[in-house]
């Protein structure tokens, strides 16, 4: 022990010095601390801009019962101006909900196709049609919707007007579809070989290997896939905006004409006044649903580290 | 020792001519061999000796495999498998044993009572209830799990899981139970419970022990083939093998240990 703590100290000072490597290393590290908190910054540097540019309305001209409750959007009323978002977040949240009941079963379907039947050229091709798909700007998809589903459904459904709840959710789902797809595709992918060939040895058809055992297994990449659905079906403005009729109204059925959150923020924002109360509510609807998406990813999150655990 | 009744039993399984490539590349053949009603065959060899392709081939897993070609004939009770045409209901009689435990994501519970479901013969709830405990009791895993049924199989220890997949195999009252290399991910202690077990079993069906324990065979199997690099190399009672009588040289020089 004596012997080795008179040699020691020298040893430890030459080899412990921080030399050229040593800061290279530790520049890394600060340097990808940077780029690893830069989102949590973006994150609350969003929500601080949105919350203070809403957050004038929210404390003055807003009514909670009447932001919420009421269907009456008359902002530049010059009597009385009324801020009801209702008949807005009806619309939105029956269209996302008629997209994903188009959306999943199609997405779920093609990515059970791509990942546990489709082979060599078939899967590749497939695959990169899907994603071709995801590239189609939201605009062009406006344009469909206008020029081609309106009269379709016109025509087909016997309808004085083919913009609406179905014209949307239809566009909605097609957009949604490669997205879902690929996660839920990833999902199917994750699940190992070894769970298919263990349930085919026990005389599983393919059917039910994927029913009784690929489905369980990948049911949380499923989940998660959904719900990106869902907050794209939120977050979609441009299509919407043109799919949907844009009139103030709760739709009671699939041929109504709604108006979607975003495409109200879209449509009005660049004909309000900085500052105004009407500026200032449009800034609160945006609050509204960055507070709508914030909460579908935590359950999603949630979700996933419950089943985790269990 | 029992080789007069055993050369009396009745032929199980009849393999001609068996050869199996993989794009090409031959992996085994081609083999001879038949395999009797309620032995123990073990098949011994090194890795890529064509082990698991063969057990692969017997029950038409190679049906899953774009690339593996089965050429030659397996009679299964003199019905030659490759005209099976569901052959759903092949693997149904034919019960496998992986060598790295799949505790499917089910509870264990439903692992166990998984192919009687598929199946459509899992009957009533007391019925299944009965079944699943007695295929948990078979393969010893009754007492550490009959407080956790309803817990995810793939949770279970390592031995615990493979004691399962037994369970899980047995619950298609298979006529013929395929292990392949089972102990590999087990630890001593469990791999005798099985082996005990196995020996159990073997009067209600016949076994095909795939396996790279050379001592494990000799534990457990009446006759042995051993398989090298694709060709089966000699097939032979257990005894006399361990014997030193192999009549291939290569043999003698794998069981005594000289290479493998």
């Amino acid at each position: 022990m004596t012997a080795h703590s008179a040699i020691q100290p020298t040893h430890v000072t030459v080899g412990d010095a921080k030399d050229k490597n040593w800061y290279i290393d530790k520049s890394f590290e600060i340097l990808m601390f940077i780029c690893g908190i830069s989102a949590i910054i973006f994150v609350v540097g969003i929500f601080l801009f949105v919350f203070k540019e809403g957050l004038g309305f929210i404390l003055g001209d807003m009514n909670f019962s009447e932001f919420f409750l009421s269907q009456k959007w008359r902002p530049t009323s010059l009597n009385k101006a009324t801020y009801g978002i209702l008949a807005m977040v009806a619309g939105t949240a029956a269209v996302t909900g008629l997209a994903m009941l188009i959306c999943l079963p199609i997405s779920i379907g093609a990515a059970i196709f791509i990942a546990e039947f489709a082979k060599g050229r078939t899967r590749e091709i497939l695959k990169i049609v899907i994603e071709f798909l995801a590239a189609i700007p939201s605009v062009v998809w406006g344009f469909i919707a206008l020029s081609i589903m309106n009269p379709l459904i016109i025509n087909v459904f016997d309808v004085p007007m083919g913009l609406g709840v179905l014209n949307s959710a239809i566009i909605l789902a097609l957009m949604a579809a490669p997205i879902v797809t690929s996660i839920a595709e990833d999902a199917f992918k994750a699940v190992p070989d070894t769970y298919r060939e263990a349930a085919e040895a026990l005389g599983a058809t393919r059917w039910q290997t994927i029913y009784k055992v690929i489905l369980p297994a990948a049911k949380n990449g499923l989940l998660s896939a959904g719900l990106l659905g869902v907050g794209r079906g939120f977050g979609e403005t441009m299509a919407i905006l043109m799919a949907s009729g844009h009139s103030i109204n709760i739709p009671t059925s699939v041929f109504d004409s709604f108006r979607a959150l975003t495409a109200t923020i879209a449509a009005e924002l660049g004909e309000t006044a900085v500052g105004s109360p009407h500026y200032q509510s449009l800034f609160a609807i945006g609050i509204f649903l960055f507070l709508i998406t914030f909460i579908i990813n935590m359950t999603a999150d949630f979700i996933v580290r419950g089943v985790r655990k269990g | 020792m029992v080789n007069s009744t055993v050369s009396r039993a009745k032929i199980k399984i009849e393999v001609k001519d068996l050869s199996i490539a993989y794009g090409g590349h031959k992996a085994l053949g081609p083999v001879n061999l038949d395999i009797r009603e309620s032995e123990i065959f073990g098949v011994i060899g090194p890795a890529n000796s064509g082990k698991t392709s063969f057990l692969n081939a017997i029950n038409r897993m190679d049906m899953m495999r774009t690339n593996m070609n089965v050429t030659g004939n397996i009679r299964i009770d003199d019905i030659d498998t490759r005209n099976w045409r569901n052959v759903y209901a092949l693997r149904r009689k034919i019960g496998v044993v992986f060598p790295l435990p799949v505790g499917l994501p089910l509870s264990v519970y439903d692992n166990v009572a998984l192919a009687p479901r598929l199946a459509g013969t899992a009957g009533t709830q007391a019925q299944l209830d009965e079944l699943v405990e007695r295929c948990l009791r078979r393969a010893a895993l009754w007492d550490e799990v009959k407080d956790r049924l309803g817990h995810l199989g793939s949770l279970l220890s390592g031995g615990q899981q493979q004691r399962l997949t037994i369970a899980r195999a047995l619950s298609q009252s298979p006529e013929i139970l395929m292990l392949d290399e089972f102990s590999i991910a087990v630890d001593p202690v469990t791999t005798m419970r099985i082996e005990d077990v196995l020996k159990e079993l073997k009067s209600e069906m016949t076994i095909i022990l795939v396996t790279n324990l050379v001592q494990q065979a000799n534990r457990l199997a009446d006759r042995t083939a051993f398989f090298l690099n694709g060709e089966c190399v000699e097939i032979g009672e257990t005894e006399q093998l361990f014997n030193g009588q192999a009549k291939d040289q290569r043999t003698n020089d794998y069981i005594g240990g000289k290479f493998g």
